[in-house]
């Protein structure tokens, strides 16, 4: 075997199994989230389809491929078709560029452990964080319904209000890990995580991280009780199931993005860096459907409120605050 | 401080839920797990007799008038000695809203609610109850009361010899 196929070989194996891995894991996200929410509400979740209900996963999908795939009328056929597509590829790419585990040798050649070893790493994170939101606009759009406009509208509006102190929020990981690549963030991160040195940043970031993935409290674009289920009102089997899995696979690859940049991403003692990555993705994960077992909806102007003049003005003070110290130091 | 307070809020709420993940759920799962219900719970309707074996129904029609719902019928007959009952009794489950105001509303203690609340078909006319689906071979809560043996009228006493009756009034004199 050459070299070169071997690289080829060695790639498409940690594609493969990266790509199995995020999709597995946001399948049985959706199966944790409702034992959890079951348990905040002293109930049991599904506990019918396998042992523990383990298998509901599955059933789950067979019964959304099953499904009739209802397009609604005067719905613009191609862009219905497309959108569902576009907010979920976008998740999955983002993955493309967080190291999951410390770089390992295989065959006499180090592989590192990140799909793409990107030197702009966290700009293209950010860059398709922004991209993400066309899928849930183009859906509300397309659907040809009051409800989906609506969520595809509030999307929209709420993207510009917390990806600004996103952004802001990770300015100063970089001014102290002096890199854009998410490696070197994490090579920074060897003996004290960020998360010690930015707890303002990791507030604001996680906060922003929840209205990205559109959970509760900041879940405007769905709402059910206002507008059924926004965006994605008008979607019906595989195509909502779409929708579904993207969202998880976004509070997956959030978590993971939460790890790298303040919890140290794969650095721990003990256990290998792999394991380390995955518990504090899974603990973000796992906070997150805390989160939404705890807090109500946020009104649409308290949304609003808290990006532009709470998040927005705190992130500009951090980023003040870290150069100052920084040039002190 | 209003944000202090609004922090140690949403907090609260937090720990709230998170000691409630870790208590144990309430659920009862039915089919492996049956909860048994009181023994005055109200579900399946029967038919009762008395002490001595007969029909207690003497078919006045007050269960039916009492249903909210109009889901018990019949059709009243005399026996050759006066005692009346039931030529046919139906009561139909599948609008029964388990009220209990039919047995509440029974003067003969025949009509009587037990706790048996698994009585779901496939086939909704399955859930129609004839007499013979009805009636049981005991005497239910009360077992030793006998409508006849207080009222007897005409039946096994003559008139005014039951347990707790009085003398007929004459309605043609004027006496008190």
């Amino acid at each position: 075997m050459t070299a070169f196929s071997l690289d080829i070989t060695l790639f498409a194996v940690k594609l493969g199994l990266v790509f199995f891995v995020i999709l597995t894991l946001a399948a049985y996200l959706v199966f944790a989230e409702r034992k959890v929410l079951a348990w905040v509400q002293d109930r049991k979740g599904p506990n019918r389809v396998g042992p523990f209900g383990l298998l509901q996963p599955l059933a789950d999908l067979i019964k959304l491929l099953t499904k009739e795939d209802v397009v609604p009328g005067g719905a613009d056929r191609w862009l219905f078709y497309l959108a569902p597509a576009m907010a979920a590829i976008p998740a999955i790419l983002i993955f493309s560029v967080i190291p999951f585990g410390a770089p390992v040798n295989i065959f006499g050649r180090d592989l590192p452990l990140v799909v793409s070893d990107l030197n702009v790493g966290l700009l293209f994170f950010l860059a398709l964080s922004s991209i993400a939101v066309y899928g849930v606009a183009i859906g509300g759009w397309a659907s040809n319904s009051k409800y989906a406009l609506l969520g595809g509208i509030r999307g929209l509006a709420q993207l510009i209000s917390y990806e600004l102190s996103m952004g802001l929020s990770l300015v100063p990981i970089v001014m102290l890990s002096h890199s854009f690549n998410l490696a070197d963030i994490v090579a920074a991160q060897k003996t004290v995580p960020f998360i010690v040195y930015q707890p303002l940043a990791f507030i604001i970031f996680l906060l922003s991280i929840t209205a990205e993935c559109k959970r509760i409290p900041f879940d405007l674009p769905e709402a059910e009780g206002e507008l059924v289920a926004g965006f994605h009102t008008e979607y019906s089997g595989m195509r909502f199931g779409l929708f579904f899995v993207g969202e998880y696979i976004n509070i997956i690859v959030l978590g993971g993005l939460a790890a790298t940049f303040f919890l140290g991403g794969w650095h721990g003692p003990l256990l290998p860096p792999t394991v380390w990555f995955s518990l504090k993705t899974l603990a973000v994960a796992f906070f997150f459907i805390w989160m939404r077992g705890t807090l109500p909806r946020l009104r649409y102007d308290q949304l609003m409120h808290l990006g532009w003049k709470v998040l927005t003005p705190l992130a500009l003070v951090n980023i003040l605050i870290t150069g100052w110290w920084l040039a002190l130091k | 401080m209003q944000i202090v307070s609004d922090i140690q809020a949403i907090l609260g709420g937090f720990r709230v839920t998170l000691a409630h993940m870790l208590r144990r759920p309430v659920t009862i799962q039915y089919p492996e797990q049956k909860r048994i219900p009181y023994p005055r719970f109200r579900a399946r309707i029967v038919l009762t007799r008395d002490p001595d074996g007969g029909e207690r129904c003497v078919a006045c029609y007050l269960c039916s008038a009492a249903c909210p719902v109009d889901c018990i019928s019949m059709q009243a007959d005399e026996r050759e000695d006066g005692r009346r009952y039931a030529a046919w009794f139906r009561i139909n489950f599948s609008r029964c809203i388990f009220c209990g105001l039919c047995a509440e509303a029974c003067p003969t203690m025949a009509i009587q609610m037990t706790p048996d609340y698994e009585i779901c078909t496939r086939d909704i006319m399955d859930l129609v109850y004839e007499k013979e689906d009805l009636l049981i071979d005991g005497c239910g809560k009360d077992a030793s009361y006998n409508f006849y043996s207080h009222a007897g009228i005409g039946v096994t006493q003559p008139r005014g010899a039951g347990l707790e009756e009085s003398k007929p009034v004459d309605v043609r004199s004027l006496m008190p």
